[in-house]
């Protein structure tokens, strides 16, 4: 009796209790993926990394890749179709506009090697690593 | 950034209505815009990874199924590192009007896009009707 009563007193003096339990209430309404547009999945071995990403309808020409050091930035834009007079959208759910991707990888890139291949709307992009970023066997000299 | 990204999410098909698939792929439901013109109705849907031979649209009665295949390609050797997004098949299943005039139905697919022309049928195209002076 006495603990409850604490409790419930307790709760009343604290004006951040219901405060707290908001975003535990909410956290299940977040969706299950929310990144950055577009998604990518990197692939990594030892000499080298894999970059995918969907961008469907987007001409390959009009995809920029940059690479320096580390990071990889992707950008691009996607127009929708473009409505003459007397047509009008039922639905309008996809994607448009401008999107800026920084990605950092694990290693230095060869950036004079990186190849680029956009087929079916699916960007996939080989990073190799750089030389100089490969690990070297040292040999032990024994005196 | 574009306003529509944060929206953007690929959605996973929770229950496949109709069953189950036979094949361990996951599902995807594209998303699509359609846009209404003057003689034809446009169905464009985002499928990438999807090529005109991956297409299937079916239409049965006045419902259209459009289903992409996609291959997973997973490259081998690497280890995956960073995954934002899941690969698989797309679905996604409409139920026309009869306006539709399902002969002269296209498709074509370019980039992962999917775009679908449905034709109206002529009972439903609005006629100009010209006006003569009176007699």
């Amino acid at each position: 009796m006495l603990w409850q009563d604490i409790e419930r007193f307790g709760r009343l003096m604290d004006p951040w209790w219901e405060f707290e339990q908001m975003p535990r209430a909410l956290s299940r309404w977040i969706p299950p993926s929310t990144v950055d547009f577009p998604a990518i999945n990197v692939w990594v071995s030892g000499n080298e990394a894999i970059v995918t990403t969907e961008l469907p309808g987007v001409e390959a020409g009009a995809i920029d890749i940059s690479v320096a050091g580390k990071t990889l930035t992707l950008r691009g834009s996607r127009e929708p179709e473009a409505l003459q007079e007397g047509e009008s959208y039922h639905r309008r759910e996809r994607w448009h506009g401008h999107f800026t991707k920084t990605l950092e990888l694990p290693f230095n890139i060869e950036s004079g090697k990186v190849e680029a291949k956009f087929l079916k709307g699916v960007l996939h992009i080989s990073l190799p690593r750089a030389e100089a970023d490969k690990p070297r066997k040292i040999t032990v000299k024994s005196a | 950034m574009s306003d529509a990204a944060q929206e953007v999410q690929k959605k996973e098909s929770e229950t496949p209505e109709q069953g189950e698939q036979t094949r361990a792929t996951r599902l995807y439901t594209p998303t699509v815009d359609i846009i209404e013109r003057k003689d034809d109705i446009v169905v464009v849907a985002d499928m990438p990874g999807v090529d005109e031979q991956a297409v299937d649209i079916t239409l049965e009665k006045n419902v259209l199924t459009i289903y992409g295949r996609v291959d997973n390609g997973l490259p081998e050797k690497h280890n995956l590192f960073i995954s934002e997004y899941g690969i698989g098949d797309y679905r996604r299943v409409f139920t026309l009007t009869e306006e539709v005039d399902r002969e002269k139905i296209q498709a074509s697919v370019r980039n992962g896009v999917l775009k679908i022309v449905l034709p109206k049928a002529e009972a439903v195209k609005t006629k100009k009707i010209a006006v003569r002076a009176g007699a």
